[in-house]
Order: structure tokens, then C-alpha cells, then sequence
């Protein structure tokens, strides 16, 4: 397996009453809350945790996208991408994901992954995602529209990727006479490209189709979700695209917190793991899906599927659900090793700083979880997963 | 007497009730459940053709719907389709910026426009409301004055019965006003081209569209008439619909005579 370490870089000094003033820590929770000097110190400290983890043997590093937001200082990640690329020398750098769709004009994000891809020597992982919802109200762009927009800016790209240029572009968001990419992706034909999802239909049967096979990955989702949605992968690979899908297409993400004892680790993570599901994520249901951002039915499923982490949860439902992983390093890696076992991923994503864990217990959390809990993940192969019927059955 | 109407290969579901001159209605961003107590009453003196949009209620969501400006087209060609002429158009919020967008096309066949608490415009400094990213229980405060109205919105809205009317509106809405919000700052240009007579009618208390609006248009449309309806927010036809009736119907007896 290979495990990943995944950062949000959160403005941890967020002032927990402040934000109670609004509907979300999003869009509309004020920018003068943002100290910039505060945003030196955690930017340079959460790089600083990145390169640690590829000192320690991680597999990939992996950053994202959000606007408008205490819940990440990434509005590019392109940019803590290219500050990492080369602070790091062996592991790969996943853009987790960058929203194509939202921008006008989607190539600009073209020529910045093949030139991170190229001083890298081929490193780079592309996450395409639609944006979360409140995106669309950050950006003015229109959720009706998302999906079809998305796929479109993602067939841009990657004609852009593999196609000589220059070539014209005529679609229905995006007209270009000339497009004409330099530089070209050092990865042939293109960088991988990764699907991350909170548990879509479409984004699945679109990621696992035979022309892509893309990597899907599963973020903050109960276990039942998790198996839900992978089996689902494997079954749309199977029984709609006719082919069987390997366990390398297939992700979990998932915060995680090790300490010496069970106990422990839950008393070290419980504030700060609440504070971001309870303070930094938790959003209204009108920004989380704006009209047209899911189909009918992903919009009742999604209701029933994600109630669960809106509202006050503690850590203890959070661990039960298997939403989060936290415990001694042998009650972690149990909870993986069964989990692969029966869903086989072969890519694990673990969000080692999450809200307002400090600098201390991160590290701690990064060191503990590299030397007790990754090398025994990193050996896991296809042959431990059991198989898809008892997946099924399972779920 | 309702029926389902083929307009170009876009079925169309029309509300066709009453006698007398004809009177479009073209509806706001919520739609038309069932045939309003408001449309009956104009019934009683019009020939009230009230159709679900292209992407509202039951009528087809075509693939060529995109914008205001598609509609505006659909409905010059739904007027040719059924010969009318004369039409007195009266369109309320999203129903009055594609009223308007279609008057500056052509009022040809038009003998009269109505904005209700019409989108379309843009008065800069003067913000309309993001109804998308309110609860429904903020918006019902925004769209009316009377609690009891609001209480009622909020119950409509969570009824199951009416999820799949509610979400179809609610994504067309977005699709067509998203971007930017509830107007287009290219209107104004063209208001000049409205030449039949205009009425402007208005809640006092409209939070979502606030009555500026009615007075910015009342300004670039030559001739036109305003009426600001007091204790009213942004749906006179529910909230004020006596008032409603009787301005809608004493502006149109004006024109006719």
C-alpha cells in the first residue's frame, strides 16, 4: 500500500466564539479574523511537516484546495506544491485536488502542473475535483453547471497534456484557438490523475470508466460509506465498463492520530478534532450543496450518508463511525489491516494535522504514525484483500 | 382548462384560463404549484395563459436552455406558436427580467408589460438578496411581511410531496440567475426599446428585490407607471392579492381604453 500524508493547513488561530457570528467558516466568516503574521508562522510550520513526513519515508505528500476559509490556507496548491517540490527529493507531491472547472480559463492550471511535474522529474499526482459547494459561491461559478463543466475543462486538459499542439478547443464553457501547452507533463502520456470524493455516483462511474481509471478516493466518510463507495468502484468497473479494477485505483482518506495508549490518543486529539469538524467544516446545508451541485438522487443519498458528521460530533462517535482513526499505533493499524482486507485500497491517505492540533502533538503524531503504523501499511499487497464478493456481502 | 403543448420540440405545460384579453403571465423562480388563487381571480376578466418555463414544473428541460435570454427567445416563439397578439405580458422576479428581455427584442406583439418585483437590472450599491445561500426559514422573512405567509413558505418547502417540483425550480433558478446574481448588468442599455405601455408594481417591504429597483426602472422605461404596495415583501400576488388584482387589472382597463 502506499500511504500518503495529507494537509489542509487550517488557520488554527480561528477565534472559536467569532466564528459561532456565522453560518460557516466559509465564504462569508470575515477575512479580518486573518492575521498575517500568524499566517507566516503556520504556513512555514505546516511545510515544515510536509517535508518531515518526506524525510520519513512517506510514499506522497499531498495538499489541497479550498477558498474563503479558515478550514485551509490553500486557495493554491499550486503553490505549497512548488514550495515542496524541491524541498523533497523521492516522494510524489499530490495535488489533492485542484478544481479545474471553477476557473475560466483551466489551462493556466495545465501549465502549472506540467512544470511542477517537470522540475520534480515526474513526482506530480493531479487531483481534479468539482470544488466543494461553497466554492461556487466564492467563485461565482455555477453550480448547475458543475459537473458538465468539470468534465469538459478535464477534457481540455488532458488533450492539452497529450495532444500536439496547437490544436483549437471548441466546447461549451471553453473556446480556444490555440492551445498550445509549454511545457508538456514529463509523466507520459500525463501525471496520474486522482479523483478525491465525499462519495459521488457520477464521480465514480466517470473516474472508473476504461479510458481514465482513475484512482478514486474516499474522504471523511463513515467505514460504511468507505466500503459503500469503493465496492461501488469495483462493481461499476465490473459489471458497467466490463473489466476488474485493481486495488491501485482505489483510496482512503482519513484523519489519524496515534499516541502511546488508546486513551491517550483520545484525550490528546479529542478538542482539536472536534474543532474541525464541529467549528471548521460543519457548514449549511445551502452552501454545502447549492441547487444543481448534486443530482436528485446523490442529494438524498448524500443526505443520508453524511448526516452524521454535521452538528456536534465528538471524537468518540468519530472513531466508532470510522470516520476518523485514533488510538495506540496496534489499535490504528488493526482498524487499517482489517479495513484493507476487505476493501483492499491500495493508497491511504492519513490527515496527520487536523484543526487546532498543535505544532507539538503533530510532530509526535507524524513521527509515532511513520515508525509504528506506516512500515506495516506500506507492505500490505492485493493479496491480503479478500476479494469483491465478500466486499458486497459485507456492505 | 391546462394542456401540455409542444413549442419547437420543448413540451410545454400551460395553464390557458378564463376569457377576454389576453394576459401572459410569466412566473417567478419558485414556480406555479397548481393554478394560484391569483390567476383565477385574473381569470375572471382575462384570458390568463400562465406556462411552466422551459425547466420549472412540468414542462421539459431542454438541452438549449442556458439563460434569461434563451427563454426570452422561447417565448417570442411561444407567442408566434399561438398566434397571440395584443398579449398583456406581466412577469413577477425571474417571470419579469425575461418579460423585459423579450420587450426589448420586440413588443410587437405586445400591448402591455407588468413587472412585479421584476430581476433583471442592476442597480449598483443596491444589492439584491443571495436567496441561494439562505435557510429557508431566512428567506421566507425576506419574501414576506406576514409571518403567517412566511410560516407557510417554510412548510411548502420542506414538504416531501413537493421535492421534486421544488428541486427542478430550484436548479433551473440557479442555472439562469446564478451568475451574476438575479440580473444582467447589460440590460439597462436597452431599456429604451420598451414601447408599449409599462406598469411597475412593487412591495414596499420587497428585502429581496428592494424597491429601488422599481424606481430605477420607472426611470429608464419612458411612460411608465409605478405602484408601491405598503406592508408588502417581494410577492404582492400572495401577500397583497386583492391589491394585486385590482392594480394589475386597473393598469390593463387603462391601456385597453
Amino acid at each position: 500500500m502506499r500511504v500518503f500524508v495529507f494537509h489542509l493547513m487550517p488557520y488554527q488561530y480561528m477565534d472559536m466564539e467569532y466564528r459561532e457570528r456565522y453560518r460557516a467558516a466559509w465564504v462569508v466568516m470575515s477575512n479580518r479574523e486573518y492575521d498575517p503574521k500568524k499566517g507566516h508562522e503556520l504556513y512555514n510550520r505546516y511545510l515544515d511537516e510536509l517535508e518531515l513526513c518526506a524525510e520519513l519515508g512517506f510514499d506522497g505528500i499531498a495538499v489541497n484546495e479550498h477558498h474563503q476559509t479558515a478550514y485551509g490556507l490553500m486557495p493554491s496548491p499550486v503553490v505549497t506544491a512548488s514550495a515542496l517540490a524541491r524541498r523533497t527529493k523521492n516522494c510524489k507531491i499530490a495535488i489533492l485536488g485542484n478544481a479545474f472547472g471553477l476557473r475560466e480559463h483551466p489551462l493556466t492550471l495545465a501549465e502549472e502542473h506540467a512544470m511542477i511535474d517537470n522540475i520534480t522529474g515526474g513526482r506530480l499526482i493531479t487531483g481534479m475535483v468539482r470544488g466543494v459547494g461553497c466554492e461556487y459561491f466564492s467563485f461565482g461559478a455555477n453550480p448547475a453547471q458543475s459537473h458538465e463543466r468539470f468534465y469538459e475543462a478535464h477534457d481540455l486538459v488532458v488533450r492539452a497534456w497529450t495532444e500536439p499542439g496547437p490544436f483549437a478547443f471548441e466546447g461549451k464553457y471553453y473556446t480556444f484557438e490555440y492551445v498550445n501547452v509549454w511545457p508538456r507533463p514529463y509523466q507520459q502520456p500525463h501525471p496520474p490523475i486522482w479523483a478525491p470524493s465525499m462519495g459521488s455516483l457520477e464521480t465514480i462511474e466517470w473516474a472508473a470508466h476504461p479510458s481514465r481509471k482513475y484512482v478514486y478516493l474516499q474522504n471523511y466518510s463513515a467505514l460504511t460509506s468507505v466500503e459503500r463507495y469503493l465496492t461501488m468502484y469495483r462493481e461499476i468497473a465490473e459489471k458497467k465498463w466490463g473489466y476488474t479494477a485493481s486495488s491501485d485505483q482505489l483510496g482512503w482518506g482519513a484523519p489519524t492520530y496515534v499516541a502511546e495508549t488508546d486513551e491517550k490518543a483520545r484525550d490528546e486529539a479529542r478538542v482539536h478534532i472536534e474543532s474541525l469538524f464541529n467549528k471548521f467544516l460543519a457548514k449549511t446545508p445551502e452552501l454545502m450543496f447549492p441547487p444543481g451541485y448534486l443530482s436528485a438522487s446523490s442529494a438524498a443519498n448524500m443526505m443520508q450518508h453524511k448526516k452524521q458528521i454535521r452538528g456536534n460530533v465528538t471524537v468518540d462517535g468519530l472513531i466508532e463511525q470510522g470516520i476518523i482513526l485514533c488510538g495506540s499505533p496496534k489499535t490504528v493499524l488493526t482498524k487499517l489491516t482489517e479495513a484493507h482486507k476487505r476493501l483492499g485500497f491500495q493508497n491511504f491517505l492519513a490527515l496527520l494535522q487536523f484543526g487546532t492540533l498543535p505544532r507539538d502533538l503533530t510532530e509526535k503524531n507524524i513521527r509515532m504514525f511513520a515508525s509504528e503504523v506506516m512500515p506495516a501499511l506500506q507492505r500490505l499487497t492485493d493479496k491480503e484483500f479478500v476479494g469483491m464478493s465478500l466486499a458486497s456481502a459485507v456492505s | 382548462m391546462n394542456e401540455t403543448l409542444d413549442v419547437r420540440g420543448c413540451k410545454t405545460y400551460v395553464r390557458r384560463l378564463g376569457a377576454g384579453p389576453t394576459l401572459l403571465y410569466l412566473h417567478g423562480m419558485r414556480g406555479l404549484y397548481g393554478d394560484p388563487p391569483f390567476l383565477l381571480r385574473l381569470a375572471e376578466r382575462y384570458e390568463v395563459i400562465a406556462p411552466d418555463h422551459p425547466g420549472f414544473g412540468n414542462s421539459d428541460d431542454p438541452e438549449w436552455l442556458d439563460s434569461i435570454s434563451d427563454l426570452a427567445y422561447f417565448y417570442a416563439d411561444f407567442i408566434e406558436a399561438l398566434g397571440l397578439r395584443g398579449v398583456h405580458l406581466v412577469g413577477h422576479s425571474i417571470g419579469g427580467w425575461i418579460a423585459l428581455q423579450l420587450a426589448v427584442r420586440s413588443c410587437e406583439r405586445l400591448r402591455s408589460l407588468s413587472l412585479v418585483s421584476s430581476a433583471g437590472i442592476r442597480v449598483k450599491g443596491v444589492p439584491r438578496a443571495d436567496t441561494f445561500i439562505l435557510s429557508p426559514e431566512e428567506l421566507a422573512r425576506l419574501l414576506f411581511v406576514n409571518g403567517e405567509l412566511a410560516r407557510r413558505f417554510v412548510e411548502e418547502e420542506a414538504d416531501p410531496e413537493r421535492f421534486s417540483f421544488n428541486f427542478k425550480n430550484s436548479v433551473t433558478a440557479a442555472k439562469l440567475t446564478w451568475q451574476p446574481r438575479l440580473c444582467d448588468p447589460q440590460l439597462s442599455k436597452w431599456l429604451h426599446r420598451i414601447t408599449v405601455p409599462t406598469f411597475i408594481l412593487w412591495g414596499e417591504s420587497d428585502r429581496v428585490i428592494p424597491p429601488q429597483y422599481a424606481e430605477a426602472l420607472h426611470a429608464a422605461i419612458a411612460g411608465s407607471t409605478v405602484k408601491i404596495l405598503p406592508e408588502c415583501g417581494h410577492v404582492p400576488a400572495v401577500e397583497r392579492p386583492d391589491e394585486f388584482v385590482g392594480a394589475i387589472s386597473g393598469f390593463i382597463e387603462k391601456v385597453a381604453s
